[in-house]
């Protein structure tokens, strides 16, 4: 790709090699602490599911039992394994026996590694089987009916009522969307557990289920087959349960997750020290499933200023990039986010806006970049938010941007009618057919206000991420560099589920799945 | 459209201002024009349009007609409808139930404190008793707020402090006390055997009982909450659905520089 913006590849290296080292210095906290969660999604994995006669789910029964008698710091899968050479039961069987008080993993006698390993790691090795089954079904599917190149278009359905989200996004899916996002009901990012069943009445969303995953998902290649494409599935990967959601997505063949390392931190108020773990071992499980991240840096935008906190997208572009590498998450499935959140009354804002999207473009060259539309200036004034939406639509075309996330008319008036959602994507498709070479033949005029624009974006996000080098990332989120908000590292939502590993911590998962491609 | 670009119909109707008659205005006085989209879940041919055509009719719309038909989906069609209103109202005779408080955006509301306060308000937030259910005070308070209305943990005039959900009455009192609140708020969203009006009336006459009523602005949101029921059970004030942080805001802010004005 030809550079329109002639940025300043020095600085680039500069940003990228502190994101790395900022990442490195956290990762190490990382290596040696596990979650409630992560635990929970181990023993998902192993295929603990369902809800007790009070309707606590059985993976929470077995962690809060590991939790109170003090065994969680070792992982939870060497203790179901030991369960398994004590009674000859299977996972599901063990966690409804401790949920009934028949079953204590405190008092099952010490076995040898070797033992424990090999009772649990066939069990293990059949979910990742599951796993590849499903990244192998996606591609078979686009192998038969082969993949779009422009960008995907995304959509979402948020009715409450997942029997009722199904038939709005068929009907999004004959209209030409690519993807297909389930909104999530607000309140479930603080809730510590994983609801259970299909949602019929949820406020603003539904729950993120196995059961509405598979729903949906069963949906989707029905609507797929009959349109001869293959329709992509996307849910939030997010809140206190993000490796539990990603491992349900794993299982039920979701292909986009929303995944950002510090989402929860800013804007939900969990613990730093909690989402930075999880977020680890939900993006192990992601890279394995083959599931392309979304990342939240378009949120920074709806709080902070949008030309003056342009940096700080970028910064935590770098930041999401190197966090995922760690989990060995490869480029292409980093769907990094920004937004097109500049004010209608600025001077040349769509000059900024162009000049960001393809700062962003040419800095991460290979990742399938997810551009948000304008919310913040979308007023009850349809017919503007038609025009504003328009030239969100421009500027993916212009700088290949792939995963295109349709605004909206009624944004900030309702949840999308089913007309909405067809003006929209028609709106786009009119957009990208006729003007679908234009970014190719336009050059930027050198020392223009585009690649000015780009070059000061680029030089304060490396002035940011070296100083974040120095203090690290709990004493960034502390000073509040982020979105103007600050969290400090013991407050928050969370704190009390995350435990320091023993030296005999064993989580059989991130050995068959980390940086694994097949 | 189909009536084509020039407006040929024969106006023969009044084309004066009566305030006592007010009509929708198209391009021309008393012309009645309204332009309405709906989708309707049929598939899209003559019928269905007849069907469109009949519903703008029930709706006053006498000769409605349709400028665009197009399928969303198999069994569903979108319609652009234009019709002239066959209905009127009388202006002059409307009266309206006066807004007790304007609703400010964020900054008048912070420019507000900063004047008549002069100090950071302090607000402390909960979903009290048994409810587990904190959508409505992080809807309200949380940065990121709802629906395109930011919470009030980004004002920068507030100190806004979200106990969350199941928080006893005795703990939430205790704790605004402690953190010196100017508000309280709480949340109910669970409201099963009217549970929540049990456990809001609990928390009245737990402050009466320990003389704390009049200390703080008491306002309780929820999505069976209505203004007359708040009052009726001895809030300042109560929030029902579409309601966002910069209403509740505009209420307290407004309250507290009564009452300094009041009791100084």
């Amino acid at each position: 790709m030809q550079s329109k913006l002639n940025l300043n590849r020095s600085l680039v290296d500069q940003a990228r090699a502190s994101a790395a080292a900022v990442a490195a210095q956290t990762q190490r906290f990382i290596d040696v602490h596990t979650t409630v969660t992560v635990e929970r999604a181990v023993c998902r994995l192993l295929g603990i599911d369902g809800v007790n006669e009070m309707d606590v789910p059985l993976p929470n029964a077995v962690v809060d039992h590991l939790k109170e008698k003090g065994l969680l710091a070792g992982g939870a899968a060497q203790h179901i394994a030991r369960a398994m050479l004590e009674t000859g039961l299977g996972p599901q069987e063990i966690a409804e026996g401790i949920d009934r008080g028949e079953i204590d993993l405190s008092r099952l006698p010490a076995r040898p590694e070797r033992d424990v390993r090999a009772a649990v790691m066939p069990v293990a090795e059949a979910a990742a089987a599951r796993i590849r089954q499903n990244v192998g079904k996606r591609r078979a599917y686009l192998e038969k009916f082969g993949d779009k190149t422009d960008p995907y278009l995304y959509v979402i359905v948020a009715t409450g009522n997942i029997y009722e989200d199904i038939v709005q996004a068929k009907a999004a899916a004959k209209q030409g969307a690519d993807i297909i996002a389930v909104i999530r009901t607000t309140g479930q990012s603080l809730l510590d557990y994983v609801p259970y069943g299909a949602t019929t009445e949820g406020f603003g969303g539904t729950y993120a289920t196995q059961e509405n995953f598979r729903l949906m998902r069963k949906a989707l290649d029905e609507a797929g087959e009959e349109e001869g494409r293959y329709i992509r599935l996307c849910n939030y990967c997010s809140g206190l349960c993000m490796p539990e959601i990603a491992a349900m997505g794993a299982l039920e063949r979701l292909d986009v997750m929303l995944n950002d390392a510090l989402y929860g931190i800013l804007f939900r108020d969990i613990n730093p020290q909690r989402t930075i773990v999880d977020q680890f071992f939900s993006r192990v499980i992601n890279s394995y499933a083959g599931v392309i991240i979304n990342t939240g840096e378009d949120n920074y935008l709806t709080t902070a200023d949008a030309v003056e906190e342009a940096h700080t997208v970028l910064a935590s572009q770098f930041l999401n990039e190197q966090f995922a590498l760690c989990a060995g998450l490869p480029e292409e499935q980093m769907g990094l986010g920004h937004a097109f959140e500049i004010a209608p009354d600025v001077e040349n804002g769509f000059l900024y806006e162009l000049a960001q999207a393809q700062m962003a473009r040419e800095i991460f060259p290979d990742a399938p970049l997810k551009y948000m539309p304008p919310t913040k200036f979308m007023t009850g004034n349809i017919f503007r938010g038609h025009v504003q939406d328009a030239l969100f639509n421009i500027v993916t075309i212009l700088t290949k941007q792939r995963l295109h996330l349709l605004g909206m008319l009624t944004e900030a008036i309702h949840t999308p009618f089913m007309s909405d959602r067809a003006l929209s994507i028609e709106n786009a498709q009119y957009i990208f057919r006729t003007m679908h070479d234009l970014g190719d033949e336009l050059v930027f005029k050198d020392g223009g206000i585009m690649q000015t624009r780009a070059n000061e974006v680029l030089a304060k996000a490396t002035g940011l991420l070296a100083e974040m080098e120095s203090i690290g990332l709990f004493g960034t989120l502390e000073r509040g560099t982020f979105a103007d908000i600050k969290r400090s590292r013991t407050g928050g939502k969370g704190l009390d589920g995350v435990v320091t590993k023993d030296e005999g911590y064993f989580n059989p998962f991130v050995e068959l799945m980390k940086g694994v491609r097949f | 459209m189909s009536s084509g670009l020039y407006n040929t119909h024969k106006g023969d109707f009044d084309k004066t201002l009566d305030l006592t008659r007010l009509r929708p205005y198209g391009d021309t006085m008393n012309d009645g024009k309204v332009q309405l989209s709906f989708t309707l879940p049929v598939k899209n041919d003559d019928r269905g349009q007849e069907a469109a055509r009949q519903l703008a009719r029930l709706m006053g719309f006498p000769e409605p007609s349709v400028a665009l038909a197009q399928s969303l989906d198999k069994d569903y069609t979108f319609y652009v409808v234009y019709g002239s209103c066959a209905h009127s109202v009388d202006y002059t005779g409307i009266r309206v139930q006066a807004v007790e408080t304007e609703t400010m955006g964020m900054d008048e509301i912070n420019d507000c404190i900063r004047a008549n306060v002069g100090r950071k308000l302090i607000v402390v937030g909960a979903s009290t008793g048994t409810d587990a259910h904190t959508v409505g005070i992080d809807a309200i308070m949380n940065r990121k707020g709802f629906a395109g209305h930011y919470g009030l943990e980004r004002y920068e005039m507030i100190e806004a402090v979200n106990l969350g959900a199941q928080v006893p009455n005795e703990e939430f009192v205790k704790k605004a006390v402690e953190l010196n609140a100017d508000v309280l708020l709480v949340s109910q969203t669970v409201t099963q055997k009217e549970v929540h009006i049990q456990n809001l009336t609990e928390l009245i006459e737990l402050l009466e009982a320990e003389g704390l009523r009049e200390r703080f602005v008491v306002v309780c949101g929820g999505a069976r909450i209505t203004h007359e029921l708040a009052k009726e059970l001895g809030y300042d004030a109560g929030f029902g659905p579409q309601k966002y942080a910069d209403d509740v805001a505009s209420f307290f802010v407004t309250e507290i520089i009564k009452r300094k004005v009041e009791k100084p």
